[in-house]
């Protein structure tokens, strides 16, 4: 693995423990998840035990330490998404990837996950797919679109020329 | 970008800008706000681009894409000045007609125009729509005409001025006096007197101060901070100036959520664009004061919103709360006099510095001041951020602001306060939304969301929302808000499986009260509001799902069954077609039949049926 990266990031913060956060988010943005030898190595350059940096990594929600899919599909399920039917949303996406919050799919194209409130609530429910927004939705709309970019999808294959 | 290095700088920065603004006839202004975005904003703005751009109208037209105006659920929003015309539901392909008509020939483009369900009739100015006309719109009326990325925008409207007179006609003790004398109080939930707090820490001895801005707004249903640090950061950094200046503090921290990518990107550019100018950094406006911000990432986890869990997530660690016995006014970040305040708090100091303590306090009730935003969502007809006077009822905010039900449904609830706060009846709707008259109701202000709820919604399955919510956001360092909640979160489930007995009630209660009064911090001590209320209030729905095994709302799966009206089925298959599990058989053109023990319950029947046949019961 190239760990470049990694040190360059650390460089950014100047080697701050304060800024063990925002290390580790950046550090996700570039790797899309937290691989165990770009801990162990921001945990060296920051002078820090491994464990309080797995204990960091583990304690806040918006990092992974498995990698993610192709996609992220997020699903707000904060109290209005919720009212207007958020639940029914999380059932369909759960059955159509066969995965659980948190989890990606086999063939590493999705990662389903759940949030506690994107604070676009006034368009709820919402559905953010690799950082983009959609509102107003419903099982049907999340399963078209979801199915949109699955690429073990006939009908995309079609549209793309790909022979299946 | 030029360096202000004094008052007069500033001055002749702002009739510099004035000036140039002037040389253009027309401002288009397009809604930047995530709502919007997820509307397809983007492509409007790029539509504007494009266009003006060919027709050559680029010198006289200024494109400005503006922070959020609250309207949210009618987006992409588009207001035209001076004239003040306000289309909504604005698409890219409506921007040559919106050109060619309004901008060239001055006539109006009546089919983007918000049309007035009730009277019928088509409203061309934001301010006479129902949504607006009631409101008092003290912050977020800036967002409808500041760039957020531009620094000139808010200097242009006024902006720094405060902290000019608060870094020269005032001394840092009459500050404090000011807002203590405005009343105002904090806008993050708990109402703690704003310039109380100030004044403690400023008492603190010690050179090494901070203050920190709470933008880790993780109530659901709340978005307002989002909207004020997305759409008018430069307030809120002035707000901050003001208060490091008051108190004695030479740095400060923005504690944005890690949900908010926007409020992140625009505040990093807000802060880069002041420290240009000289707004931040050594001697600002040839004062002697120094201050600079620095903005730390949150991680998502909601306990972090309080403030000495977020403290200890900004010095990089796990975000655990620690018990406050040792304010954080006298031992905050890294052990420093440490003053926290809200997003809205701060946006609101410079109104105050500017305006007087008099205006401030003549706004709300006699002991909740000034303006408060909520963010109005749920099953209400007009959802979005919303700024009213404290005082003005729910009622007022519910029916006459967010033009009542939404889809034939009788309101029977709010939620405000977020998981701290609780579910406030229908017949209560005549309360003044103030700090103490929530309370008193057994909810609370909290950050602002109201979430409406209908009977569409079953109360015992929100109650069941709010404690896992909860339990799940628990940090785990004290054990009735770890182990309380899940038990309560686990009588819960059982009552909307079917399984719960009269005993859970009482049991639930009981639990909810020690839970309250054990917790170590403010996300336990107030996790069973949800609870307490929802009892308190529709006690009848829980009974109902106990002794007749029923939900009324039709929201608890287990409790529920689909069917299709034979009479009214038209045999189209749509819903044999949509159903996940295969469960719905029938012949075209004959009437379906829902297989109960394949059913999965998810309801895309319900809602593909044209013929309104599927059942819920």
């Amino acid at each position: 693995m190239d760990l470049k990266s990694v040190d360059l990031i650390v460089e950014k913060y100047q080697e701050k423990r304060t800024a063990l956060i925002s290390i580790l988010h950046d550090v996700q943005d570039r790797y899309r998840y937290l691989p165990e030898e770009a801990l162990k190595m921001v945990a060296s350059r920051l002078h820090m035990d491994i464990n309080q940096i797995y204990g960091v990594a583990t304690f806040y929600k918006s990092f992974s330490l498995v990698p993610q899919g192709k996609h992220s599909i997020t699903l707000c399920l904060g109290t209005a998404c919720h009212v207007r039917g958020g639940p029914k949303i999380l059932r369909e996406l759960k059955g159509l990837l066969h995965v659980e919050p948190g989890q990606t799919t086999a063939d590493r194209q999705f990662s389903l996950n759940v949030v506690n409130c994107l604070g676009v609530c006034a368009i709820g429910p919402v559905m953010m797919v690799d950082q983009k927004f959609y509102g107003e939705m419903n099982p049907i709309k999340a399963k078209r679109i979801v199915e949109k970019m699955n690429p073990n999808n006939k009908k995309n294959n079609k549209r793309n020329g790909v022979k299946s | 970008m030029r360096k202000i290095k004094s008052v007069k700088d500033l001055e002749k920065w702002k009739n510099d800008i004035l000036a140039k603004q002037k040389c253009h006839e027309m401002i288009v202004s397009v809604c930047g706000g995530t709502g919007c975005q997820a509307y397809g904003c983007q492509k409007v703005k790029a539509a504007f681009q494009k266009e003006l751009t060919q027709k050559g109208m680029r010198e006289r037209v200024t494109l400005k894409v503006t922070g959020c105006p609250g309207f949210c659920e009618k987006g992409p929003l588009v207001t035209v000045y001076p004239q003040n015309i306000f289309y909504q539901k604005v698409k890219a392909e409506d921007v040559p007609e919106i050109i060619s008509e309004t901008i060239q020939n001055g006539r109006k483009v009546e089919h983007l125009l918000f049309e007035d369900p009730n009277a019928n009739r088509k409203i061309s100015s934001a301010n006479d729509i129902p949504f607006y006309r009631s409101q008092m719109r003290l912050l977020l009326s800036r967002n409808d005409l500041i760039d957020p990325t531009h620094i000139e925008d808010y200097v242009a409207v006024g902006g720094y001025q405060s902290l000019a007179k608060a870094l020269f006609q005032m001394k840092p003790t009459e500050i404090i006096e000011e807002i203590k004398m405005s009343g105002l109080r904090g806008r993050g939930g708990a109402g703690y007197p704003t310039g109380k707090k100030w004044e403690d820490c400023e008492k603190e001895p010690g050179k090494t101060k901070y203050v920190i801005c709470n933008c880790d707004e993780g109530d659901p249903g709340a978005f307002m901070d989002r909207a004020l640090m997305e759409g008018n950061p430069h307030s809120v950094l002035e707000g901050m100036l003001i208060g490091a200046y008051a108190i004695g503090a030479n740095n400060g921290f923005i504690y944005v959520r890690h949900e908010y990518p926007l409020a992140h990107q625009n505040a990093e550019i807000a802060i880069q664009q002041a420290r240009k100018a000289g707004l931040l950094g050594e001697n600002i406006l040839g004062s002697g004061f120094d201050f600079d911000v620095e903005i730390a990432k949150g991680g998502g986890a909601f306990v972090c919103g309080e403030s000495t869990a977020l403290i200890a997530s900004i010095e990089g660690r796990v975000g655990e709360p620690r018990s406050k016995q040792i304010r954080t006014v006298k031992q905050g970040l890294w052990g420093k006099p440490t003053n926290l305040n809200n997003v809205e708090t701060w946006a609101n100091v410079p109104l105050i510095i500017d305006k007087g303590n008099k205006w401030f306090s003549s706004i709300g009730t006699e002991k909740s001041k000034g303006t408060k935003i909520f963010s109005l969502v749920g099953k209400v007809k007009n959802t979005g951020l919303v700024e009213v006077p404290m005082g003005i009822t729910l009622k007022e905010i519910i029916f006459d602001i967010g033009g009542g039900q939404q889809d034939g449904k009788r309101i029977k609830a709010v939620q405000t306060g977020g998981p701290s706060g609780g579910c406030i009846p229908a017949s209560l709707f005549d309360l003044p939304v103030d700090f103490d008259s929530l309370t008193q109701a057994g909810s609370m202000m909290g950050s602002g969301g109201m979430i409406v709820m209908d009977e569409g919604t079953c109360m015992v399955d929100v109650a069941k929302y709010f404690v896992h919510f909860l339990q799940e956001e628990s940090c785990g360092k004290c054990l009735p808000c770890r182990e309380g909640l899940k038990r309560m979160g686990e009588i819960l489930d059982r009552i909307t499986e079917g399984k719960g007995n009269e005993e859970d009630l009482s049991l639930l209660e009981e639990l909810a009260e020690v839970v309250a009064d054990t917790s170590l911090c403010g996300l336990g001590k107030t996790a069973p509001n949800p609870v307490l209320s929802a009892l308190r209030y529709f006690r009848p729905e829980f009974e109902a799902h106990i002794l007749q095994k029923r939900c009324p709302a039709a929201v608890c799966a287990p409790l529920i069954q689909y069917s299709i009206l034979e009479s009214d089925c038209t045999g189209c298959g749509a819903c044999a077609k949509i159903c996940p599990t295969q469960a719905i058989k029938g012949e075209k053109k004959q009437s379906h039949l829902i297989l109960a023990e394949i059913c999965s319950k998810c309801g895309s029947c319900i809602d593909v049926c044209k013929a309104n046949a599927v059942m819920v019961q």
